[in-house]
């Protein structure tokens, strides 16, 4: 375990061929979790790893992503907004056609089959921008399990049309009154339920966060995103993207799109972080940024602490980036240097989906917002020939009373 | 090192079992902490355990969470709880361990968190956020300096994992009665004691019973297979009434309580 604070340089380079058998990805990761619940972690380490050889479990798997979620998602050219930008070519990774409007459903299907094949019977999950809990509650609906999602007072607030969206599924959502009322409360909340509910509950966490072998397990279901891009682009161009693009809340999106490009070395990889309203403590989401290595719901991974490891309130005005924590495995591609991570503000990602929107007829989630920005921020000042793929994890629906919250505006 | 395995040798000895009262540090304040932890003892407490606030505990139930809330938003700090533990625990007449997160642990410095307690007097640490794969680094500094790192076993840890988890443990063996969170329950599951009985004969480590335990009639029934039984959220729950009622009513009613408990320790 690493003692001293990171230091690009002297990191070896990220390899593909991670995590180890303990969940490390170089330093971070791991399993930092109460006994009670180590030996279901066990079993879903040892279930996952017979399912990669099942041809049932992958077949499957394929028939829902394909006619339940819609795959392959489509690699569109933003023409406009790449004019507008005055460089390089923007390409959408449209997740936001999926089924529930996001990168989630990759997800929560492969965990709602793991469940099952655990003989588990009912299932338990966590969201922040209600993306994740809709995902789950559809899956679940789908396979028939009983299903629970904590959710934050503060998020039940701002993405109110998800809670309804939950319910009409079939699902409970619990509001969590602790703490900061967001996505890292739903989280110790849902822990707290598996803690007593372990032998029959399936937890299906929503991002490559927490213990082994979650980090793994939602990497490895949302790296269709990334596969299918390579493929995209080397039909339609002829060769692979310049740059890739996508934001970091807990990181799953990003983490599915990156994880194929990590050993083409010439893509160059950006992740976005919430960069809120300043880069004072408690003004941002951008552990990655500002924070450093410690421990958070269960595994070590940067996060933002005060001195004494007590975790911050953090800021985004996306829920599903307003985390104080990160996936350990972008903690290993920013020490190893593989990716660059950045913060964006709240207000340049407003100005993003704006533009989206109004050149692309395409409205993203906010958490998205902060990606777009970012591409079209490097689109302006690169070649015209370049191309840059952003991820586009989801669809801003969901977003749009809180815009008009946010904008002061009125648009009844 | 001699300190937690001294007082069970001792206890042993004279066919005696230890209550264990847990304590938030600094609900409602460190001076109020201190009191309470020279009351329990005084009142025949063998051991106490110390649970240092922290942000994000997911093992706990609502009454230790809101107690480590209610420190943490009245700005208690670890270098204050050293302070503290420092005049409190070469006075107290009983051992003192950390319940603390590794979250905290790591960013004070493993060692530096080490060297910080053992030279307050602290007997050892529960890390109950650390399973066995993770604790071979604090199990060798907490070794060095003579602390003991208490390790726990619960009813999901399969039986040959809690064999090797008791090689590891120092001190004593934390058995958790039930599969959830801390808090009191009214009925504790009903293979707990053939499972504890199971575990006391795989080693000589002693076995302490913890998590729901608030009943004289847990505590009868309990005391015959283990070593030792710990006390959280019933006195946390107490204690916290410091807020309201004066101090002096609530340290005697925190008293009386546990000399209730140890009462039915027979
Ligand atoms: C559309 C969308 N993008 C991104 C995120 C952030 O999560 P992650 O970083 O795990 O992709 C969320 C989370 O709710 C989301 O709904």
């Amino acid at each position: 375990m690493r003692t001293a604070s990171p230091a690009a340089v002297s990191s070896p380079p990220a390899t593909s061929q991670v995590p180890d058998a303990q969940g490390r990805f170089g330093d971070f990761g791991g399993r930092y979790v109460p006994e009670t619940l180590v030996r279901a972690l066990e079993e879903l380490a040892v279930e996952y790893e017979k399912s990669l050889t099942d041809p049932a479990f992958k077949a499957e798997l394929d028939e829902l992503l394909r006619d339940f979620v819609g795959r392959e998602s489509p690699l569109y050219h933003a023409r406009r907004l790449s004019e507008r930008c005055g460089g390089a070519q923007i390409y959408f990774k449209r997740e936001d056609t999926n089924h529930t409007g996001a990168h989630k459903i990759n997800n929560t299907l492969g965990q709602c089959l793991l469940t099952k094949r655990m003989g588990k019977t009912r299932v338990i999950a966590e969201t922040g921008a209600g993306q994740h809990g809709v995902a789950t509650a559809t899956a679940c609906a789908h396979f028939g399990l009983p299903c629970v999602v904590y959710m934050g007072e503060e998020d039940i607030r701002r993405q109110s049309p998800n809670v309804f969206a939950m319910k009409l599924l079939g699902a409970e959502v619990r509001p969590v009154t602790t703490g900061s009322r967001t996505l890292r409360d739903a989280i110790n909340e849902a822990m707290r339920d598996w803690m007593a509910s372990v032998e029959t509950t399936h937890y299906i966490l929503g991002s490559v966060v927490g213990p082994h072998p979650f980090p793994r397990i939602v990497r490895d279901y949302q790296s269709v995103i990334g596969r299918e891009t390579i493929d995209q682009c080397r039909e339609r161009l002829g060769r692979l993207p310049n740059a890739v693009v996508a934001c970091v809340g807990g990181g799953s999106n990003a983490a599915g799109m990156f994880y194929p490009f990590v050993d083409h070395p010439e893509v160059e990889l950006v992740g976005v972080e919430a960069g809120g309203r300043s880069d004072k403590p408690g003004d941002h989401a951008s552990p990655l940024t500002y924070g450093q290595p410690g421990v958070l719901h269960g595994s070590f991974s940067y996060v933002m602490q005060d001195d004494d490891g007590q975790t911050c309130d953090v800021h985004s005005m996306s829920a599903g980036l307003d985390y104080p924590g990160v996936g350990p495995e972008h903690s290993y591609w920013k020490d190893s240097g593989r990716v660059r991570y950045t913060s964006c503000r709240d207000t340049t990602a407003m100005e993003a989906f704006d533009a989206c929107a109004h050149s692309e007829g395409i409205m993203p989630a906010l958490e998205t917002s902060h990606a777009v920005a970012m591409a079209m921020e490097m689109a302006a000042e690169r070649p015209k020939d370049d191309v840059i793929v952003v991820c586009l994890s989801g669809r801003g629906d969901k977003d749009a009373m809180e815009i008009a919250r946010l904008k002061g505006v009125n648009y009844g | 090192m001699s300190a937690i395995p001294d007082l069970f040798a001792k206890l042993r000895a004279e066919k005696r079992k230890a209550l264990m009262p847990f304590v938030t540090a600094g609900d409602p304040d460190l001076e109020f902490t201190a009191a309470v932890l020279q009351e329990v003892v005084a009142r025949g407490a063998s051991l106490c355990e110390v649970g240092i606030p922290y942000s994000d505990p997911i093992a706990d139930g609502p009454v230790i969470q809101a107690s480590y809330t209610r420190a943490l938003n009245a700005k208690i700090k670890l270098a204050a709880i050293l302070d503290m533990l420092g005049k409190t625990c070469p006075v107290l007449g009983a051992p003192a361990v950390t319940m603390v997160s590794y979250a905290i642990i790591y960013r004070h410095g493993i060692e530096r968190y080490c060297d910080d307690v053992a030279s307050r007097g602290v007997a050892g640490l529960i890390v109950p956020d650390l399973p066995v794969e993770e604790s071979p680094i604090l199990a060798k500094v907490c070794g060095e300096r003579g602390l003991s790192l208490i390790q726990l076993v619960t009813p999901t840890t399969p039986r040959d994992r809690a064999l090797r988890i008791c090689e590891t443990s120092t001190g004593f063996v934390y058995y958790v009665s039930v599969a959830g969170i801390t808090g009191e329950r009214t009925q504790l599951p009903a293979d707990l004691i053939d499972n504890v009985g199971w575990l006391r004969e795989q080693t000589p480590l002693p076995l302490c019973i913890g998590f729901g335990i608030s009943q004289p009639e847990h505590v009868k029934l309990l005391a015959p297979v283990a070593d030792g039984l710990i006390v959280g959220s019933a006195i946390v729950k107490r204690v916290a009434e410091a807020a309201e009622k004066p101090r002096d009513e609530v340290l005697k009613s925190v008293g009386d309580y546990v000399a209730q408990l140890i009462a039915a320790l027979g």
